[in-house]
């Protein structure tokens, strides 16, 4: 089984080379660690950079320079700053190749849920709802359960949606899965994870078509 | 001779707003917001104001100054977490809020500022974000009517400005102000450095003093850090 830092090393084998890639806050966070160094790629932050870098030593913090989650950034050189229009023209005009997010929810058509739980916790969307209707490829990372234990790849989503059939992949704490006509295609398992493991934290249909390999 | 926007405080700056109104204010999170406008807005205590921001600020600094003081009737925006009271207000009931896509929020701005009454957008689309809305599909894909904002004034923070309006941001804290400019009845811009017309490049300006009806220097910026992170010196 995988801890969040391995779920975003797995995600970063997803960045290729000349990606212009976009995280969400969390785990997808964590996948600019991981990322190979010998490929040319840039981060893109929807606030308005592009061309994001590490976090800044203590005493070089600016307080013009933040990224979606509102931490203190570094531009790397040939960075770019913009105005908001401009950032979600680079998304919904799909000029950013990848989208990676954090999800409450995922449903065997790809729907997706990460914004409100009625009642309880109302944060919003902030750009959530503009990446998934634009991105062609969108990655999200999440545990395979919630707190209390239940799914949370589910046949229909159950909270308020951010976008309907849009993810392509999932990477969770015990398994890698693409979103087909058939539901959630496996396609690799965790370490030490077996697929009737899997099968068992899936509530929606999982589709296991011959031998499953662990991740490696 | 060019046209001055020049205004002397920012009390001068303000001039106009009054209770019910509806504000656009530049800023993501805490960074590039109009300090100084803010500030002015709870001394004025103006009240049943529509505030159109990206976020609301924190319970102590931003847009939650003007919450904590029940000046805001209504608040739309993308994204509104790190704010108790604000929380607490919207459960209550006190407080309406209404949450868009933050691409959608922009361009609604940037349709105000450029004359579109509407665009569509596939954001939102099969949410609750489109109840009530036209939908219309286009090759193939599903798409959302959404209009233009319509606001009283703009509030804007830019880094450099001259006494003609022009402006300039600088790093993220660009963010929603260019694209505010102008989206609005009147726009007013404070800024860090305001310099006479001429001294900045016209090659480097973002934002045409067109777009701009007042500017003020503002003062004693604080620049608050909302989420302050550091790597480890190596």
């Amino acid at each position: 089984m995988l801890d969040k830092f391995g779920i975003a090393r797995r995600i970063a084998k997803e960045v290729k080379n000349g990606y212009y890639v976009n995280l969400g806050i969390g785990i997808p966070t964590l996948v600019a660690n991981f990322v190979r160094t010998d490929i040319e790629l840039e981060f893109q932050s929807e606030n308005g950079i592009l061309g994001m870098g590490p976090f800044p030593f203590e005493g070089e913090e600016d307080a013009d320079l933040i990224n979606a989650g509102k931490q203190t950034i570094t531009a790397l050189p040939g960075a770019s700053y913009f105005d908001s229009a401009t950032s979600f023209s680079m998304i919904r005009g799909q000029h950013v190749d990848l989208t990676i997010l954090g999800a409450m929810e995922v449903s065997e058509q790809g729907d997706i849920a990460n914004w409100k739980i009625p009642g309880y916790m109302v944060k919003g969307m902030g750009g959530a709802m503009d990446l998934v209707a634009s991105a062609d490829n969108i990655i999200v990372a999440m545990m395979h359960t919630n707190k209390e234990g239940q799914s949370k790849l589910l046949k229909r989503c159950t909270l308020p949606l951010t976008g309907v059939a849009c993810v392509k992949k999932i990477v969770t704490n015990l398994a890698v899965m693409e979103v087909t006509k058939e539901g959630f295609r496996l396609l690799e398992r965790a370490p030490g994870v077996s697929v009737e493991e899997i099968k068992a934290a899936t509530e929606g249909n999982l589709f296991v078509e011959g031998l499953i390999p662990e991740m490696s | 001779m060019m046209i001055t926007k020049t205004v002397n405080t920012i009390e001068e700056a303000l001039l106009g707003i009054g209770d019910g109104m509806t504000l656009l204010l530049g800023g993501f999170g805490l960074c590039g917001i109009p300090e100084n406008a803010i500030a002015e807005l709870v001394r004025l205590g103006v009240k049943d104001l529509t505030c159109i921001s990206n976020n609301a600020g924190v319970d102590d600094f931003g847009l939650g100054l003007l919450l904590r003081n029940r000046q805001i009737k209504k608040m739309v925006a993308s994204y509104v977490g790190e704010n108790d009271e604000f929380e607490r207000q919207m459960l209550s009931g006190e407080l309406e809020v209404e949450l868009i896509p933050q691409g959608t929020l922009a361009e609604r701005c940037r349709a105000a500022q450029a004359g579109f009454p509407a665009f569509f957008t596939p954001a939102g689309f099969g949410t609750e974000v489109a109840e009530g809305k036209e939908t219309r599909e286009f090759d193939g894909k599903m798409y959302v009517l959404e209009k233009a904002v319509k606001a009283d004034f703009a509030i804007v923070k830019a880094w450099k400005g001259d006494t003609a309006g022009n402006l300039i941001f600088k790093g993220t804290a660009r963010n929603f102000n260019p694209n505010m400019c102008g989206a609005a009845q009147i726009t007013i811009a404070e800024v860090e450095e305001l310099l006479p017309a001429g001294q900045l490049d016209p090659n480097q300006i973002h934002i045409p003093g067109i777009f701009v009806q007042r500017i003020v220097q503002g003062r004693n910026y604080e620049k608050r850090i909302e989420q302050r992170t550091t790597r480890p010196q190596s």
